[in-house]
């Protein structure tokens, strides 16, 4: 049966194949190739679908319909706008630093395929089982407000400068909750490892497991990352109507590309990292004492279930982008320190005694 | 303690007024009937336009051929951009008084802006807005448009 090969046998096929040609170098050198090129292809294919999904959900929340014109149901329209992007010329203003203003959208995109290294998508499918996944992911996936501060500073652009500044404020600001959040289950499951988050969770997500603590941390988590990616309704980093575009004003072409790819593939690493720790990675949803219904849900392939909670996450901040009004810069700060910071500090002392007193599952 | 009790209830009101918006949203997502958008050129033979939806200033004609302009001008001057041209000839009705009679109302819809204000200064209501649209012409001069219609008078109602 087809479902019973997993990931992992495939993967040893191909390295038994390329070790037949191969010396052992060169065998490396291959698959480091392949693995990039399969993480290009699935980031440019989610990105395609989250286009897709973000125009159809804005549009129907907008009583509009959203891409209709190009394909069925505007479903090419991604495609026409990525050509459209490749024929453009990537223009430079006068004034630009010019080394900084190309290296920019470069720094932005390489920090979201660095973050994509310790995923687990399915079993047996991961890079890098790395021992401390979560914090490399979220210190990589901060090192990318210095390419938005890049852009911002050398287009010698007063937006683009504002633009760039407050999404450091920003970044470095929420970046604190985002980490707490996570901390309340890392200390629950006591690894930092995203193998080893998985794998506590088969049997209960930790959502459900962690009782109360986890749930609020899943709050604050969706909250903190919404103002990490600088999406509405905290995207005062872009805020179209006062700014124009923010950092990336002058960008154009594929240079500008580069930068809304990089929006989304940090979109996608963050509800993978609230997947992986929050909603049990790839485990299927099993309720216990169910056991026909827990037979059953293991019949959904392990990575379906990734991706569908990866969706899950996915819609619940595009909802949040088109329901909510911008914050003002003073809300936003007020936000954070007066209300997430505490308040999760306060959720891990919780989530520590709830742990040393055994009451998680 | 009052400080802590108003940090936390503003905690509640805000998930709570946030997610009335949700609600609202969602609902729009999930119900595709609330969608307002038209496939224009697609769905013409059933195209809804709002009765309300400014297309063209008309003026209004009864089954009489009569209009109720008095060519008071009021229109004209009230028009920002200079899209109205009245024209009035003097006529010397029976009992010897000269009164004034349209001639002419010239409307250029290249130049309308459709606020509808000449049709807030009408004192007699004499003109309004419709909801026709699909103006484009060739040549510019054919939106320089005479609205009285060929033989059209002015009502004989008397005010009291
Ligand atoms: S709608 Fe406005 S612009 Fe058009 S004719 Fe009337 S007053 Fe002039
Ligand atoms: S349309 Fe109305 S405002 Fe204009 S000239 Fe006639 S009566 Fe006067």
């Amino acid at each position: 049966m087809i479902l019973m090969i997993g990931f992992k046998d495939i993967t040893l096929w191909i390295h038994q194949m390329l070790s037949g040609y191969l010396n052992p170098g060169w065998v490396v050198a291959s698959e480091a190739l392949l693995v990039g090129l399969a993480m290009i292809l699935l980031v440019v294919i989610m990105a395609v679908a989250m286009i897709y999904m973000e125009r159809k959900v804005a549009g129907f929340m907008q009583l509009r319909l959203g891409p209709m014109r190009v394909g069925l149901w505007g479903s090419m329209q991604a495609f026409a706008d990525v050509l459209k992007l490749l024929l453009k010329e990537c223009l430079t203003p006068n004034g630009a630093d010019k080394l900084l203003f190309s290296l920019a959208p470069f720094v932005v995109l390489t920090v979201s395929f660095l973050a994509l290294a310790p995923f687990s998508f399915a079993p047996g499918l991961q890079l890098w089982d790395l021992n401390i996944g979560v914090l490399y992911i979220s210190a990589v996936s901060s090192i990318g407000v210095i390419g938005i501060l890049m852009a911002g500073w050398s287009s010698n652009n007063k937006y683009s400068l504002l633009g760039g500044m407050r999404s450091g404020a920003q970044i470095v600001s929420y970046e604190l909750s985002a980490g707490l959040s996570i901390i309340a289950i890392v200390i629950m499951c006591g690894s930092l490892s995203i193998h080893d988050i998985i794998l506590s969770q088969s049997d209960g997500w930790w959502i459900f497991k962690g009782h109360l603590p986890a749930m609020f941390a899943f709050v604050v988590f969706v909250i903190a990352s919404t103002a990490e990616l600088n999406r509405a309704p905290f995207d005062l980093a872009e805020a179209e109507q006062e700014l124009t575009a923010g950092f990336h004003t002058e960008y154009s072409g594929m240079q500008f590309a580069m930068f809304f790819l990089a929006e989304y593939t940090n979109m996608f690493i963050v509800s993978m990292v609230g997947t992986t720790v929050f909603l049990g990675g790839w485990m299927p949803f099993h309720i216990v004492g169910f056991e026909a219904f827990n037979h059953l849900m293991d019949y959904v392939p392990s990575f379906i279930w990734f991706f569908g909670k990866t969706f899950f996450i996915l819609f619940l901040i595009m909802w949040f982008r088109w329901t909510f009004p911008r914050m003002r810069i003073d809300q936003l700060l007020k936000l954070e320190w007066k209300y997430l910071l505490p308040l999760s500090i306060i959720n891990i002392v919780i989530a520590a005694f709830i742990t040393i007193m055994g009451w998680h599952f | 303690m009052k400080a802590l009790f108003r940090y936390f209830s503003s905690i509640f009101s805000a998930f709570k007024s946030l997610w009335t918006g949700m609600r609202l949203t969602f609902y729009y997502l999930s119900h595709p009937k609330t969608i307002l958008t038209q496939q224009y050129p697609e769905n013409r033979k059933t195209l809804y336009i709002p009765e309300a939806f400014k297309g063209e200033v008309v003026l209004i004609h009864d089954e009489n051929n009569e209009h109720g302009c008095t060519a008071c001008r009021m229109c004209e001057m009230t028009c920002p951009n200079g899209t109205i041209k009245i024209t009035s000839i003097t006529e010397e009705t029976e009992d010897g008084k000269k009164k004034k009679i349209l001639d002419e109302w010239i409307y250029n819809l290249g130049m309308c802006t459709f606020c509808a204000q000449c049709i807030e200064a009408c004192p007699q209501n004499a003109i309004k807005m419709q909801n026709t649209f699909e103006h484009s012409v060739y040549d510019r001069k054919e939106l320089i448009k005479k609205l009285n219609h060929p033989g059209s008078k002015l009502k004989s109602t008397k005010k009291i």
